[in-house]
């Protein structure tokens, strides 16, 4: 029992460790690489001494003038539910990472840890409850501001969530009809091996349809740009106008968190997450060669692989932010409920009659 | 009265997209590898010079500025300055042509006579507002004596107070 709890709050801190280093370096990741996209240099001047460390240092730079800054809370509004929202769209946020599984089972001496916080049979449905209950924040901070721009900005936000949560949720059932689990790290377990010989049975090549509208509704659920609505920054400065300092930090800290959460989900459920092609328990299976590898390589490879595959997400949804204009309101909502639903609805449906025609023949 | 003509203009047909562009991913796809393969390049070239080579092209079209600095046209206008004689006093003669011909009334001239009886006057004064100063360079056009040139290349002029950006005739002949 002991052993356990002490598990549990390493895991907890190394999870804490790279999901908030990785968020805050999305912040540089960001401005340098939208720089080097439009053939610009970025933020390059902050720097200690004479060590600029390409910009780096601006990290650190905007977190202390956030800090410093001014808290301040419009007269009109509610003082409790105005401190209250960014710390429960950072609450869900941060806690939906306890699911993501980083590596495999690994054996310590006699003792085994799983390399996820939460290993529950339900881990699935429990990132898609709390990624719902993120939208809280959102409609705290507007109503909270007593302003009618953080209101339109809230409003807008919800509806834009409630609309592509369904999406959202339709397109990984058919991942589910096919590995039969809501435990995720179940789902990367099942992603091993290869499809005819040479592809990595990975959920990408399982399900093609729905990993696009996956792709495209997680983007629309981490509200940045292609669609973001709710800020919106030629029209309504969104929700979080009423916001400076910490708080408003916290806010853009969770809208990368979010990016960072999408980008994982993409990787366990479509990816193979930590899955390596042709890596076994025991080393790289090419046919009947085999490249044998300690275990320690094998869990130092996989846990490098998944970061290497969520770095390849989080670098193409920052593509699509600074490459793409924004949706209109209405083109945005028929893109999620003429398109994006019907789209999904009919993966789930192919995706059943195959597996049924497929279960027919080989049993 | 002469008769008016109108011409109607016919609004242009809205524009037809195959179904192609119409699936929408494609040519999102495209424009995206637009801009990958700007980031790519760029970040190719930055690596390259890291490591110290010297890559073909910039990686930027931006310029550093208090380090690097944008080469300017030689014909641009830049921060005024009064041409001298051999001996040192300036070439103006206080005709007050730039004086009049400034569109912004930013020039000041006080007159005097010279000593030498060859030269009708100099100035006592020459003050140059280049708060109100639009650079328009026809003072210099207007010259006669080849006298005041905007030259000098200086286009930071800032100062703390109004009065600070006036240039008297010591800062203007340099």
């Amino acid at each position: 029992m002991k052993a356990a709890i002490i598990e549990t709050v390493i895991k907890i801190a190394i999870t804490l460790f790279w999901v908030m280093n990785l968020g805050s370096l999305l912040t540089w990741v960001e401005r340098k690489q939208s720089a080097v996209m439009q053939d610009r240099i970025g933020a390059n001047r902050a720097n200690i001494g004479p060590f600029r460390a390409i910009g780096l240092f601006q990290i650190a730079a905007d977190s202390l003038k956030l800090i410093f800054k001014e808290d301040w809370i419009p007269p009109g509004g509610n003082k409790f539910l105005h401190t209250l929202a960014p710390i429960i769209s950072f609450f869900f946020v941060l806690m939906s990472f306890a699911m993501i599984p980083i590596g495999n089972t690994i054996t310590i001496g006699n003792y085994t840890v799983n390399l996820v916080i939460v290993n529950s049979s339900v881990s699935l449905l429990i990132v898609f409850a709390l990624m719902s209950l993120g939208i809280y924040g959102i409609v705290f901070a507007g109503y909270a501001s007593n302003n009618n721009y953080s209101l339109l900005g809230s409003l807008r936000g919800s509806a834009q969530m409630f609309s592509y949560e369904i999406t959202f949720g339709a397109t990984i059932i058919g991942l589910l009809l096919i590995f039969q689990t809501f435990n995720i790290q179940e789902i990367v377990m099942k992603q091993q091996g290869s499809l005819w010989g040479f592809y990595p049975k990975w959920g990408i090549f399982l399900q093609p349809l729905g990993f696009i509208l996956f792709l495209t509704a997680g983007l629309a659920e981490t509200k940045r740009n292609p669609f973001d609505i709710p800020e919106g920054e030629a029209e309504i400065v969104g929700y979080f106008i009423e916001y400076s300092g910490l708080k408003w930090a916290v806010f853009q800290l969770v809208d990368f968190l979010e990016s960072v959460l999408i980008g994982a989900l993409a990787t366990v459920l479509f990816l193979g997450g930590w899955q390596v092609p042709f890596l076994m328990a025991d080393g790289f299976h090419f046919g009947s060669y085999l490249f044998s590898l300690s275990p320690t390589w094998v869990t130092v490879l996989q846990i490098a692989v998944f970061f290497i595959k969520l770095s390849f997400f989080l670098w193409f949804f920052m593509l699509i932010r600074w490459s793409l204009p924004r949706f209109r309101y209405d083109q945005l909502m028929k893109l999620g409920w003429k398109m994006m639903l019907p789209l999904s609805l009919l993966n789930i449906l192919l995706t059943a009659v195959i597996l049924l025609i497929w279960d027919s023949y080989h049993g | 009265m002469a008769e008016l003509k109108v011409k109607v203009m016919k609004a242009p047909a809205p524009q037809k997209r195959s179904l192609w562009e119409q699936i929408y991913l494609p040519e999102i796809m495209r424009g995206l590898s637009v801009t990958a393969k700007h980031f790519f390049k760029n970040l190719g070239i930055h690596i390259f010079r890291l490591f110290g080579f010297k890559p073909k092209g910039r990686g930027s079209v931006t310029y550093q500025y208090p380090e690097e600095r944008r080469p300017f046209s030689p014909r641009v206008r830049s921060l005024h300055r009064l041409t001298k004689r051999e001996d040192g006093s300036p070439r103006c003669v206080a005709c007050m042509m730039c004086e009049t011909i400034c569109p912004a009334k930013c020039i000041y001239i006080v007159g005097t006579d010279h000593p030498d009886p060859n030269i009708e006057k100099r100035p006592l004064s020459f003050d140059i507002d280049i708060g109100v100063c639009v650079f328009c360079g026809l003072c210099v056009e207007a010259c006669p004596e080849d006298a005041i040139r905007m030259d000098t290349g200086i286009f930071e002029i800032a100062a703390f107070s109004r009065e600070g950006m006036i240039y008297h005739i010591k800062d203007l002949l340099r």
